[in-house]
């Protein structure tokens, strides 16, 4: 079959690569909300006066940040249906483990988003008579996110190729999905070829727009 | 939580070999240590080359490589990996993709080392580019006046700061290139991943097995890391805030 490349099969195969993109988006998303949510207590909890808080966040970032993520999916997926007792679909499991292991990185942004704020600000704020709480909801932490927006950006671009690695345990992403069908219509190379493009418009796209946002953010000096 | 701890299961046998369960993960670690190092050496001979040209004041060559870095960037690694695997031999000549296929020796690790070694010169690319545009312009100018050729001022003048001033970030990438090694399961590299997953399946004791795993990728990262600390300290620069001491 050497050179003689047919990519009729496409249009054949597309709604259901498209139900694999979906899950991958789905998890993209997902994982990107939650994981900027938690990200950011995280950072807080890094930034923290307790020391025994700022030690075991550090420490859960830490870890993350040094196994391999397909390590983390395999380590989820096998001891999270140890502990609830009942078996978790890879989908769900793939979820849960992007969200927890991706606000380790989404943590050190914000975090360093936070001590990009000028010292002043979090002075001004508690002259104003602000909690806690309130300093950082109103004050600190708008601008600390306004500031990382390409950043964090950046790293969901990095999420959303991560995603492919759901493979490891069988969750139906895009790839798997341009697997399958690469198998039920035997062709396996056009559609590893249509995975790539598509995945490389996204992020050509997604890394446009975080050029430009940062001209557009960058601190005029 | 119901789980048989063995801790023992190391020393076992495997099933239906003669191999225990400890020679799997070493033979891993090995492939692991050898396919990283070897992508390594790819990526920082390609990306110091492509991050330069990136800075050059040829149009057409900047092009190029940008478009190197692009390419390599944003495409997940593992479907580069299938692209090297799967796609690339259908593309090469009848019948080079015939020896590709059938007879390249341990063609699993070439394609392995190959995809990871591009895959991260374009990262080491643009931490090289980032520290070439870091020197003050009169660096270059100043080389040109010399009366040295473009390449001279490059080999003499911008490389060897520029160079020294991005071990930092390229210390992350070498830790980086440890774990992405992890992908190559997907294509049959018999490495740590790989021989985690089977021996998990094979001795149903998951949790030991992943555990020991993650120390050696741990080892692996702690080393590299060691390593890159040792040349950061004996390369820096005299003069700059790192270099005070």
């Amino acid at each position: 079959m050497h050179g003689d490349f047919d990519f009729s099969v496409l249009a054949d195969s597309l709604p259901f690569l498209w139900t694999g993109l979906q899950f991958t988006l789905k998890l993209t998303i997902v994982a990107m909300l939650g994981g900027i949510a938690l990200g950011t207590l995280l950072a807080l909890a890094r930034l923290s006066p307790f020391a025994m808080l700022a030690k075991a966040a550090s420490w859960y970032v830490n870890i993350m940040r040094s196994i391999p993520l397909v390590m983390v999916i395999l380590w989820f997926f096998l001891v999270i249906p140890l502990l609830t007792g009942q078996p978790m679909g890879a989908e769900n499991s793939a979820l849960v483990t992007f969200t927890l292991f991706e606000a380790a990185f989404y943590c050190e942004i914000m975090r360093a988003g936070i001590q990009s704020v000028a010292r002043g600000q979090v002075a001004a704020g508690y002259a104003l008579g602000f909690t806690y709480s309130q300093n950082m909801r109103l004050v600190i932490l708008p601008q600390a996110f306004r500031n990382m927006v390409p950043v964090l950006l950046t790293q969901t671009i990095v999420l959303f190729q991560d995603t492919s690695l759901v493979y490891a345990i069988g969750a139906k992403d895009l790839l798997k999905a341009a697997e399958v069908a690469g198998k039920n219509y035997n062709r396996p190379v056009e559609m590893v070829i249509f995975a790539a493009v598509i995945y490389f418009v996204v992020c050509y796209s997604l890394s446009f727009v975080v050029k430009r946002l940062q001209q557009r953010y960058a601190i005029k000096r | 939580m119901n789980y048989h701890w063995n801790w023992g299961i190391f020393l076992e046998q495997v099933k239906g070999g003669d191999e225990t369960y400890l020679d799997w993960l070493l033979t891993g670690f090995g492939w692991t240590v050898a396919v990283s190092l070897s992508a390594w050496v790819i990526a920082l001979t390609l990306g110091i080359l492509f991050g330069l040209l990136r800075t050059v004041p040829s149009k057409a060559l900047v092009a190029l490589a940008t478009a190197w870095v692009e390419l390599f960037r944003n495409i997940p690694l593992l479907v580069q990996m299938f692209l090297w695997f799967f796609v690339v031999p259908e593309l090469l000549p009848a019948d080079w993709g015939l020896w590709v296929k059938q007879e390249l020796p341990a063609k699993e690790f070439f394609t392995a080392t190959i995809c990871l070694g591009l895959f991260t010169s374009s990262r080491v690319a643009e931490q090289v580019r980032a520290g070439i545009q870091a020197l003050p312009r009169g660096q270059l100018m100043a080389g040109l006046a010399m009366g040295l050729t473009l390449p001279q001022t490059y080999r003499y003048v911008l490389l060897p700061t520029a160079l020294r001033m991005v071990v930092p970030p390229l210390t992350s990438e070498f830790m980086n290139v440890f774990k992405n090694s992890s992908v190559a399961f997907a294509i049959g590299v018999m490495e740590l991943t790989f021989q985690a997953r089977q021996m998990q399946e094979d001795s149903e004791q998951g949790i030991e097995t992943f555990l020991a795993v993650t120390l050696l990728y741990f080892i692996c990262a702690f080393t590299a890391n060691r390593i890159m600390a040792v040349i950061e300290t004996r390369t820096r620069i005299p003069g700059t805030i790192a270099g005070q001491h």
